[in-house]
């Protein structure tokens, strides 16, 4: 025993310090270089999309795996001059790390979490910017009727001219009564709504998009949209069809209305951070508030798509101004109930509070 | 921050400028590279191309269907039926442009590669700029901001175009802006970026992975003559004259398997030394010397002693 070491000695002082020394950091790669291939390989297959190829096996040794690969990649920095396995061990963990660190949820398991608490957690979290839209939103409302009141001039302003068809300023109420009601033979409404939806959730994803500069045209879409609205209201009363004129746009308008308010206040809110970024550096409130904005934007456009809905199909089958109302109430209800009375399902609060206390 | 590491590193050759460490939760630092904004024009182009040809085949597709809708109609001239097949193409039709434009981008950015296609065709990816998770929400936050940034200019300069100098002059700056935008930030931001606080990344191409097969024969190849006992066997003050950058070019000189340079690169460095042994036998002679000029500056990086080239001095 003792004579089979005294022999490697020999041997190794008789290859010369420098020739066993020669050997560590090859001897060193080559222990390791089976785990290094192993790693690469449930690498390439989960970059692949292939995770039920993967064993269980595999995919619990992963993590070990690749903080030995990268305590190695430490290692060989400081000691291989062998460029070609300092070269493969970078890559090999960043691919792990990319893995690793790659979206954790699928896009299923990211909705049922959204629903489960995360849209209506993100709604609250701009909940300041969403009530200075809805402020700027009966305002706008306000100026719009009050504008057109003064000088009918400016409804061409507001509304454009092929927008308006008949309801412009002196048609008779009949007239007017004839858009509000008796549209329920019209043909084509599912085109109707695949139109208003792929139009509208345009338009909120603008309003989001243009919080870049600085949320301003986020509010100027909100106030452009809903002036119109102010505008058509003075028409319609002028008419004596207030409550009726309500009713028609309340059907969607609760959901639709609401919606494109979340958009502009998800536009202001990354606007407001970008002007006023406060103690953090500039870059990573923005990206915090760019990620809390595109959650209400999901929900957003989900809105979008029941509006459609309900405007297509429920507002032309729906010929009663009370049976409008109920809808469009029942909506806004739900839709306030779900936003701001729903602190998510305890699942849910458990999942947050331990992801909170790891990070 | 990440410049001062930079400079601490050496540069990669292969793309300057572009180099940044990466620290992850564990605390290991990841050299990574940002993509070229060539390579990221490019992908661009690829994936509007790609949205370009599945809307085409899609449209021409149903197209195809309409028609035979249509003279079903004209044979049957029962009208509902074929209406409300004619309908539902139209719906379908108005959500799958809707998708592709919107979600083509989504889709493949959230799967496992982090990237679309054209991004992948060019090695990029993108990743989390702060070296934590990659989230949906930064994924959707960088594709909602698109939209300002490529398809809304572009339908304002191709509806603007005819009309008025003022309102396209207008929208070309728009698009101008948000196009030239990653050229005035370090990183290569584009505005959805900046929003979500993602980046992109040049992935490591699967090429790399090949290398270490290859290689592996050679390093065995090396141990062994060394513990048969080497052919040739050099002194310290032969093994002196060369530092880390030497040896790196010696390894790139051996790896390649075109034996071209070996023949020049011996006789260089048996000038330099002095001796002239392995005539007829360059390769042996080049191995057991990068073999032992290796050991020799490990040996001295084990004691915090580095030579970085032949003209500089070892510094401790």
């Amino acid at each position: 025993m003792s004579g089979s070491v005294q022999d490697n000695a020999q041997a190794a002082s008789a290859l010369g310090a420098i020739e066993s020394a020669a050997l560590r950091s090859d001897r060193f790669r080559l222990e390791r270089e089976a785990d290094w291939q192993r790693l690469e390989a449930i690498v390439r297959k989960m970059e692949k999309g292939r995770l039920r190829k993967v064993s269980d096996e595999d995919l619990l040794a992963l993590p070990g795996l690749y903080r030995t690969a990268a305590s190695g990649l430490s290692v060989a920095r400081e000691t291989s001059l062998d460029a070609a396995t300092v070269a493969y061990l970078e890559t090999l963990v960043q691919r792990a790390w990319f893995v690793v660190y790659g979206p954790r949820t699928s896009l299923a398991g990211w909705l049922r979490s959204f629903f489960a608490g995360g849209w209506s957690a993100a709604v609250r979290a701009i909940g300041a910017d969403v009530a200075a839209c809805f402020a700027i939103l009966v305002a706008a409302v306000a100026a719009g009727w009050l504008l057109v009141a003064n000088d009918p001039e400016w409804y061409f302003a507001l509304v454009s001219r092929e927008m308006a068809g008949p309801r412009v300023p002196g048609a008779t109420p009949e007239m007017l009564r004839t858009t509000l009601f008796d549209n329920a033979d019209q043909n084509g409404l599912s085109v109707f709504a695949a139109q208003l939806f792929s139009n509208n959730a345009q338009v909120s994803i603008l309003a989001f998009a243009l919080g870049f500069a600085f949320g301003i045209p986020s509010v100027l879409l909100l106030v452009q949209n809903l002036a119109l609205l102010g505008a058509m209201l003075w028409l319609y009363s002028g008419a004596g069809l207030t409550l009726d004129f309500a009713g028609w746009i309340a059907v969607h308008g609760t959901t639709e209305i609401f919606a494109i308010l979340l958009s502009a206040a998800a536009g202001l809110h990354i606007g407001r951070t970008l002007a006023f970024p406060g103690a953090r550096p500039l870059l990573s409130a923005a990206a915090a508030a760019g990620q809390r904005a595109a959650v209400v934007m999901v929900g957003v456009v989900l809105m979008l798509v029941i509006a459609a809905l309900l405007e297509g199909f429920a507002r032309q089958l729906v010929d009663t101004t009370l049976g409008r109302f109920s809808i469009g109430g029942f909506m806004l209800v739900m839709w306030c109930a779900y936003f701001f009375a729903f602190p998510g399902t305890r699942r849910w609060r458990e999942e947050r509070a331990g992801e909170g206390g790891t990070r | 921050m990440a410049r001062k590491e930079r400079k601490a590193r050496k540069p990669r050759k292969q793309a300057p400028g572009l180099g940044r460490t990466l620290l992850t939760p564990e605390g290991i630092s990841l050299s990574i590279a940002i993509a070229s904004r060539g390579a990221r024009f490019g992908a661009l182009l690829l994936d509007l191309l790609f949205i370009g040809l599945l809307i085409t085949v899609l449209s021409v597709g149903l197209l195809f269907m309409a028609g035979g809708a249509a003279s079903i109609e004209r044979t049957l001239s029962s009208g509902t039926t074929s209406g409300y097949a004619l309908q539902f193409l139209m719906v379908v039709w108005l959500i799958v442009l809707f998708l592709f434009r919107n979600a083509y981008f989504l889709f493949f950015e959230l799967g496992p590669r982090g990237a679309t296609p054209g991004k992948r065709i060019n090695g990029l990816r993108i990743a989390a700029r702060d070296g934590g998770r990659l989230t949906p929400e930064m994924v959707i936050a960088r594709n909602l901001l698109r939209d300002i940034e490529l398809f809304l200019p572009i339908v304002f300069v191709a509806s603007a175009g005819t009309e008025s100098g003022l309102a396209w002059l207008a929208a070309t700056a728009w698009f101008l802006i948000f196009m030239l935008f990653p050229l005035f930030n370090r990183d290569g931001l584009r505005a959805g970026d900046v929003i979500a606080g993602s980046w992109v990344v040049q992935a490591p191409r699967p090429k790399l992975a090949k290398a270490l097969s290859v290689e592996a024969p050679a390093t065995t190849d090396s141990t062994t003559t060394v513990s048969e006992g080497p052919k040739y066997r050099f002194g310290e003050e032969e093994l002196a004259v060369y530092g880390e950058y030497e040896l790196q070019a010696l390894e790139r000189v051996l790896r390649d398997t075109r034996a071209k340079a070996i023949e020049p690169v011996y006789h260089t460095i048996s000038e330099k030394i002095g001796r002239n042994d392995g005539w007829g036998d360059e390769r042996a002679f080049l191995e057991a010397y990068y073999t032992q000029l290796r050991a020799r500056l490990e040996a001295g990086l084990r004691m915090g002693v580095r030579k970085a080239d032949k003209n500089t001095e070892e510094t401790r």
